[in-house]
């Protein structure tokens, strides 16, 4: 991977209706996808980020904003035009031609020789192992299958980049498993751009090298998936992905002081924000649990839900407010705790982060 | 619910040997299917009676009268140039009536079927409407548009398009603007429920893999809908062969097709083993040509079918 972009999006908007009935389903996003990377958007349904994908592909103009793919300006090019296949939700599969006239579609309508054509199809068909359905109807396939086909034949006519519309969503869980190696696999033996979609957090820090996490039309951050976990920009950001902890406090020098007194250390406090009212978030499992003292903030276990590999023990602060706390469970399963005792609770370094609302 | 295959056994067989409570159907299709067909056989290999009818004497004139004519003179068959005639209009008038209602009927189609789902109803409404009046009233009111003093003269004459009213009545060109009318609809509905099931993904697939819009309509359109357009084109083109009410209304008796012609042959001509061997011909003809249609029409499709 290197740090060269590929597609370039610069304040891009997308509004479908007219006038006041007017939807903004991308509100100014810009976004650099670097050649090579595996790249995800990932939000909630009705973020914008299928809208920007079909952006890319040229099913849909932007209504403002331009795109560029490797330098060049794509935006009013449709999409017979441009370097760029997709990889459809419902795979969009040709159910009048087979396996192999699928896989070969793309590269006959750009004019390719029939003997090339047959051996890229052929080559195709080794790299999704489907040498033995070559011939048959998509419609006799299994949903795997399909799916194998719809990125065989985006990846035939070796677009600059792929773009891939929630492809895993139709498939079973043991499948789409599978399937998230197989995509993974294809991206680093190809060195395809790969622009991925999904809601699905666990797909998106699993796969990605990079990860555009959207909301409301807008780009709310990007980063790897190490940098949106630990260090996620805003509150949706933090809910989105994974569970976590909000605590409402006042920022001090290197700590916030939450409404009950109790302070928390923040390292990554900026000083601007000394005197403000700013949200302290901690994933679940940051949290220590121990023995009530100075050191600790003093709480109260409320309840203990048991998930076999982890427990979750709800804490409440002296005013009230609930922390969740995952525990890794131990050999016998028994945490050790009990409802209603007094304990203590800290936070590893760098655990606590503030979050914009 | 669930069946074992032990139930679902039973169930097919009980299916089976009820197949007698379809008696009742069975003898009245027999009845008014093959019963009139069978009559129409005997009677094509009768001697026609002075005054109509037949009379039971074996003759194969009927069916040689087809193609042939008898010299009243010499007494010599020779080729029955009026009747090549009529069979040549027949036939070039219904394959482009096909033409021209799929030409017209495919965007229509497409049309409908890609307007919302509550708006579709409507559409296809509209599209039936002509059905509710008699064939007669309709034909005549083509007859009102493209007459002398028509509809499209005056609006024609009034734009300073033409100068002289346009003869556009009684010919093959009436006969098929009328015939264009009247069968559009049968194009339009089954184009319809073809293009209905058309997952319009694919349109965004073919743009997406390079392909244009000509080869978006020719590679993936039309061959997935090709099933529409093969019961649309047998529905229009079936009647069209055999119409009878349009050409003569329109083609004003002179310019006869099949239709009329049999009629001919059982009122003024008084040849009934002719219309009757004529109408066999037609039915004979018309299943063999739709056989190699729907054969040659699947060739391409049932090679990707595997």
């Amino acid at each position: 991977m290197t740090e060269e972009v590929t597609i370039s999006a610069r304040n891009v908007i997308k509004a479908f209706g007219q006038g006041s009935a007017s939807v903004r389903a991308l509100d100014d996003v810009s976004v650099d996808i670097r050649k090579g990377e595996f790249f995800t958007l990932l939000g909630p349904s009705g973020c914008g980020k299928t809208t920007l994908l079909r952006l890319i592909a040229g099913f849909e103009m932007p209504t403002g904003g331009t795109i560029e793919l490797d330098g060049v300006d794509i935006t009013t090019l449709p999409p017979n035009k441009r370097p760029v296949n997709t990889v459809f939700q419902s795979y969009a599969l040709f159910p009048h031609l087979t396996v192999a006239q699928n896989i070969g579609f793309g590269l006959q309508m750009q004019g390719k020789p029939a003997a090339q054509v047959k051996a890229r199809t052929n080559e195709m068909l080794e790299l999704v192992k489907l040498e033995s359905l070559a011939n048959r109807k998509v419609g006799q396939m299994s949903g795997g299958q399909q799916q194998r086909v719809a990125l065989a034949r985006a990846l035939a006519p070796q677009p600059k980049v792929l773009l891939l519309d929630e492809p895993l969503s139709a498939l079973d869980l043991q499948l789409r498993k599978e399937m998230q190696s197989e995509l993974k696999r294809l991206q680093m033996e190809t060195g395809i751009t790969f622009v991925f979609v999904t809601h699905d957090q666990e797909e998106a820090l699993t796969m990605s090298d990079r990860i555009g996490v959207m909301s409301n039309g807008k780009l709310q951050q990007v980063g790897t998936p190490k940098e949106i976990y630990t260090t996620p920009k805003n509150r949706f950001v933090a809910s989105f992905i994974g569970e976590t902890n909000f605590l409402p406090g006042t920022a001090e020098d290197g700590a916030v002081r939450l409404s009950n007194g109790d302070r928390i250390a923040v390292e990554t406090l900026r000083a601007v924000d000394k005197g403000r009212a700013v949200t302290v978030t901690v994933r679940p499992e940051q949290v220590r649990i121990g023995p009530a003292g100075k050191d600790a903030l003093a709480a109260k276990v409320t309840s203990l839900v048991y998930f076999g590999t982890d427990t979750h023990c709800h804490v409440a602060l002296s005013d009230g407010t609930e922390i969740v706390v995952r525990l890794q469970s131990p050999a016998s399963g028994d945490a050790g705790l009990s409802i209603g005792q007094d304990v203590g609770i800290s936070f590893g370094p760098g655990a606590a982060q503030v979050v914009e609302d | 619910m669930t069946q074992s295959p032990a139930e679902r056994l039973q169930i097919r067989r009980s299916a089976r040997n009820g197949w007698w409570l379809s008696t009742p159907a069975l003898v009245l299709l027999f009845v008014a299917a093959a019963g009139p067909l069978v009559i129409m056989l005997i009677y094509s290999f009768l001697t026609p009676g002075q005054y109509g009818n037949v009379v039971g004497v074996f003759s194969t004139d009927g069916w040689r009268g087809i193609i042939w004519s008898k010299d009243i003179f010499t007494d010599e068959y020779v080729l029955a140039d009026a009747h090549m005639t009529i069979f040549w209009r027949s036939l070039s008038l219904s394959m482009m009536t096909t033409i021209f209602t799929f030409i017209v009927g495919f965007p229509t189609a497409w049309f409908i079927a890609t307007r919302p789902p509550s708006q579709r109803a409507m559409w296809l409404f509209l599209i039936t409407i002509p059905f509710w009046t008699n064939l007669l009233i309709r034909t005549y009111a083509i007859n009102e548009v493209l007459r002398k003093e028509g509809l499209v003269n005056l609006v024609f004459l009034n734009l300073g398009i033409i100068d002289q009213p346009l003869e556009m009545l009684y010919g093959p060109f009436a006969i098929f603007v009328g015939m264009t009318y009247v069968y559009l609809p049968l194009m339009v509905l089954p184009l319809f429920a073809a293009i209905d099931r058309f997952d319009m993904k694919l349109l965004e697939a073919g743009y997406d893999l390079y392909a244009s819009r000509m080869q978006v309509l020719r590679r993936i359109i039309m061959p997935i809908v090709k099933p529409g357009i093969i019961a649309g084109s047998i529905l229009v083109f079936v009647p069209s062969l055999g119409a009878y009410v349009t050409p003569r209304v329109l083609g004003g008796g002179k310019q006869m097709m099949i239709g009329n012609f049999i009629e001919l042959q059982f009122g003024q001509g008084r040849n009934w083993p002719l219309g009757a061997a004529l109408s066999m011909a037609l039915l004979v003809v018309v299943m063999i040509a739709l056989l190699v249609y729907v054969r040659y029409a699947n060739k391409d499709g049932g090679k990707h079918h595997g």
